[in-house]
C-alpha cells in the first residue's frame, strides 16, 4: 500500500507554515525515493498543533504536531510513515485531549477528509441527508428541521425552519438560497474552516435548503480576505455539479439545484442579511428596512432564504440522524451543537464544538488553558466586534442564547477572545466605535454619526476631559444606537462598549497625568 | 511606478470583461472585481464604459466602486501587504506590531512606498484568529508575527 500523508491546506496550518512543511516532505521522498500520495486535508482546528500532519497506518492514522520544515528529516529517520516514535508524535488524532472531548457533528469531516473528494466525503457519510431530502416532500423536510431546534448561527439565533417555513408557503416563479459567507467577526473562523476543510457539506446543506424551499437557485456570497476558502468552494461546485449533486436532476431526482460562488469586496456590513442582498444584486452594500422580510421580498424581490454557513452545514446531519438526535444534544432553547472559535490571547487556540451549556469559564480557562502571555485573564470578547467584553465575574454565564442575552451580551458567531490584563478597555471601547464609523453603510444617523461621535467622546474621557460628563454622554448615545440603529452594527456596538464601561470602569477613569517632577 | 495604461485601452479592456460576465445575475461586482483583476485597480475611464453597458448611470457605478474597500482607485505598489488589526490580533499586540511595522517601511496605512515596493494597508480580520497576529502578503497568510517574520517580510518585499 502506498503511503497516505496528510497535510492541511487550511489557511490557518498555511500561516503556520504548512506549504513549507509539504515542500520539505516532498524533497525528502523524492530524495529516499520513496513513493506516497500527499493529502492537502482541512484543518482540525487544533491551531496550536498546526502543521499537524497525519500519516494513515495499519493501526489508523497518527498525528505530528506541530511540525517544522526542519523536523521533516528526522520524522523519516524516525519511521513516520509507519507512525514511528519522534518529539513530535502526538498519537491517534481523535485521542488527542482537545480534539476528543469535543462533539463532532458539524464538523465531523473536517481535517479528516480530502475535501475535494466527492468519494471521501460519501464514505464518511456525506449526501446520505440529501437522499433522504430527495424521497420526502418538501413540508416534511421543513418539519424535520424546525423540530430539530436548529437555530442561525450566524448570530441571530433565528429558528432555521421557521425562515424555510416562510419562503415555502410564499409562491413565486423564482426562489433563492444564499449563504451568508461574509464571516467579517474578529475572533471566527468556523465559516472558513467548513469551507476550506469540507465544502460538500455546505454544498449538501444548501441543496437541501433549495428542495425543501422550492428554490433553485443557490449563492455563496464569501468574503474578500478568505481567497482560499473561495478557491475551494468554486472547485467543490464544480465537482458536484459534474456528479450531479447539483443540475437539473439534483442526486436523479426531479429537484433541480444549482448555485455560483460570488466574491465579497471587503464591507463588513455586507455580513448583515440585507446588506448582503443588496450588494449580490450589485448594488451598495446598504441595509434594507425589514419588512418585507428577505423571505417574502428578498435577492432580486423574490422570495429568499439566507442562513450562515454553519447553519446550512448541520442540516446534511439533522436530515442524515433525525430531528431527535440533533435536537438531545444542547440545553434549554439551545439546541444542538456549536462550533466555539477560541481565540486571541489564549494558550490552546481552536475550533472546539461542543453541545450548548458549557460555562464560559470552562471554555476559557479549562478548554482554551488561560492566556498565551501566561497572564491573568482580564476580559473575553464574546460574538465578535459587536459582542459584549465578560469580565472574570461572569465567567458561570453557560454558552447558549438565552444565558448570554441575560447578561447583556451575545454568542454572535461563537467566537471567543480572550485578552490579558494588559488590554485596556476604554482602548478597547474605542476601536468598536472606530470600527463602526470605518464599516457603517451610512443609512442611518444613529450609526453613521454616533460612531464618529462615540471616539469623539471616549477621547475626550482619556484625555480625563470632563470625565462624568463624558460617561453620561457615551452612554445617552449608546441608547440611542441601540435603539435607533435599523441592524446590528450600530444596535450592537453599545455592546462592548457599555460592557467594557459597566464591567471595567476603572479604566474608563484614568489617573490624571502626574505633574512634572520637581 | 507601474504605468496607467491609456483610456481607450482601458474602455477596450473593460468592454471585454463585461462582456464575458454580464449574463450573471447582478454582474456588477464581479466586473468590477475582474477590472481590478486586470488593470490592479479600477480605472475612472472604465465606469462610463460599464455604467453603458448596464444600462445604469455612472453616478450609480460611482457609488458602488466607492463604497467597497477592495476597490482602488490608483494602482497599488508591487506587493501588497495587508495587516489584521481586529481584537483578536490587538489581543496579541497587533498595535506595536503595526507601529514597527509603518517605522520599517516608513509608511502608514493605506500608503505606498516612494518606490512603489509595497503598500500597506489596516485588514479587519482574516479569520486566522488561532494564529493571531496576523497579515497576509499578496494573498499569502502568515500568522503569529512576531520581529523575526516582520524582518522576513520588509526583505520579501524591498527585494
Amino acid at each position: 500500500m502506498i503511503p497516505r500523508i496528510y497535510i492541511p491546506g487550511d489557511s490557518g496550518a498555511l500561516a503556520l507554515g504548512a506549504e513549507k512543511v509539504a515542500k520539505a516532505i516532498r524533497a525528502e521522498l523524492a530524495e529516499r525515493g520513496i513513493e506516497a500520495k500527499i493529502v492537502r486535508n482541512g484543518s482540525r482546528g487544533a491551531y496550536f498543533l498546526e502543521p499537524m500532519v497525519e500519516v494513515a497506518t495499519a493501526n489508523g492514522r497518527v498525528a505530528y504536531g506541530p511540525v517544522k520544515p526542519s523536523d521533516v528529516k528526522s520524522l523519516f529517520d524516525c519511521g513516520f510513515l509507519t507512525g514511528g516514535h519522534h518529539k513530535r508524535w502526538l498519537g491517534a488524532p481523535d485521542k488527542i485531549p482537545f480534539l476528543a472531548r469535543q462533539t463532532r457533528l458539524t464538523f465531523a469531516r473536517c481535517g479528516v477528509t480530502d475535501p475535494l473528494s466527492l468519494d471521501h466525503y460519501k464514505a464518511h457519510g456525506g449526501l446520505k441527508g440529501l437522499q433522504n431530502a430527495v424521497a420526502i416532500t418538501p413540508a416534511d423536510i421543513v418539519k424535520q428541521v424546525t423540530e430539530s431546534g436548529l437555530r442561525g448561527r450566524g448570530g441571530a439565533g433565528f429558528p432555521t425552519g421557521i425562515k424555510w417555513k416562510t419562503v415555502l408557503d410564499t409562491s413565486a416563479d423564482r426562489k433563492y438560497i444564499v449563504c451568508n459567507a461574509d464571516e467579517g467577526d474578529s475572533g471566527t473562523f468556523a465559516d472558513r474552516m467548513i469551507m476550506e476543510g469540507d465544502p460538500f457539506v455546505l454544498i449538501e446543506g444548501m441543496a437541501i435548503a433549495g428542495i425543501a424551499t422550492g428554490a433553485t437557485k443557490g449563492f455563496i456570497y464569501i468574503r474578500s480576505e478568505y481567497p482560499h476558502a473561495v478557491a475551494v468552494m468554486q472547485k467543490a461546485v464544480e465537482i458536484a455539479r459534474k456528479a450531479g449533486v447539483l443540475g437539473v436532476n439534483v442526486l436523479g431526482s426531479p429537484n433541480s439545484f444549482d448555485m455560483e460562488v460570488r466574491v465579497g469586496a471587503g464591507a463588513y456590513v455586507c455580513g448583515e442579511e440585507t446588506a448582503l442582498l443588496d450588494s449580490l444584486e450589485g448594488k451598495r452594500g446598504q441595509v434594507r428596512a425589514k419588512p418585507p422580510l428577505p423571505a417574502h421580498k428578498g435577492l432580486f424581490g423574490k422570495p429568499t432564504v439566507i442562513n450562515n454557513v454553519i447553519s446550512l452545514a448541520s442540516v446534511p446531519v439533522i436530515m442524515d440522524k433525525g430531528a431527535a438526535f440533533y435536537k438531545d444534544f444542547g440545553t434549554g432553547r439551545s439546541r444542538g451543537t456549536i462550533p466555539i472559535q477560541i481565540a486571541g490571547n489564549v494558550k490552546y487556540p481552536g475550533l472546539y464544538e461542543a453541545a450548548f451549556g458549557m460555562t464560559l469559564g470552562e471554555i476559557v480557562d479549562e478548554i482554551g488553558g488561560g492566556t498565551a502571555t501566561g497572564r491573568p485573564v482580564k476580559a473575553v470578547q464574546v460574538g465578535g466586534p459587536l459582542g459584549a467584553y465578560f469580565p472574570r465575574a461572569l465567567f458561570d454565564t453557560p454558552f447558549d442564547y438565552e444565558a448570554f442575552a441575560a447578561k447583556d451580551g451575545l454568542i454572535g458567531h461563537a467566537g471567543i477572545v480572550v485578552f490579558d490584563d494588559s488590554a485596556d478597555m476604554l482602548k478597547q471601547a474605542r476601536f468598536a466605535m472606530e470600527f463602526c464609523a470605518i464599516e457603517s453603510c451610512g443609512k442611518c444617523t444613529p450609526c453613521r454619526i454616533g460612531s464618529t461621535r462615540g471616539v469623539e467622546v471616549l477621547d475626550r474621557l482619556a484625555q480625563n476631559v470632563e470625565p462624568e460628563k463624558q460617561i453620561a454622554l457615551v452612554t445617552d448615545l449608546c441608547n440611542t444606537m441601540k435603539f435607533g440603529s435599523l441592524c446590528a452594527l450600530g444596535g450592537f456596538t453599545p455592546y462592548p462598549v457599555m460592557s467594557a464601561l459597566n464591567h471595567f470602569p476603572d479604566d474608563f477613569r484614568p489617573t490624571p497625568v502626574a505633574e512634572a517632577a520637581e | 511606478m507601474t504605468m496607467q495604461p491609456a483610456s481607450t485601452e482601458i474602455a477596450s479592456r473593460t468592454a471585454a470583461i463585461i462582456q464575458e460576465l454580464k449574463g450573471l445575475e447582478g454582474p456588477l461586482l464581479p466586473i468590477l472585481h475582474g477590472i481590478q483583476e486586470e488593470f490592479g485597480y479600477v480605472p475612472q475611464d472604465a465606469l462610463p464604459v460599464i455604467a453603458e453597458a448596464l444600462n445604469i448611470s455612472r453616478a450609480e457605478v460611482h457609488g458602488v466602486v466607492t463604497f467597497y474597500h477592495d476597490y482602488r482607485s490608483q494602482p497599488a505598489g508591487r506587493h501588497v501587504l495587508k495587516l489584521c488589526q481586529a481584537e483578536a490580533c490587538q489581543s496579541m499586540g497587533s498595535d506595536a506590531i503595526a507601529a514597527k511595522l509603518k517605522s520599517l517601511l516608513g509608511i502608514g496605512f493605506h500608503e505606498t512606498t516612494r518606490d512603489g515596493s509595497v503598500t500597506l494597508e489596516p485588514v479587519y480580520c482574516l479569520g486566522l484568529c488561532a494564529c493571531s497576529p496576523s497579515a497576509m502578503l499578496d494573498g499569502e497568510v502568515i500568522g503569529r508575527l512576531d520581529d523575526e517574520k516582520l524582518n522576513e517580510i520588509v526583505a520579501e518585499v524591498r527585494s
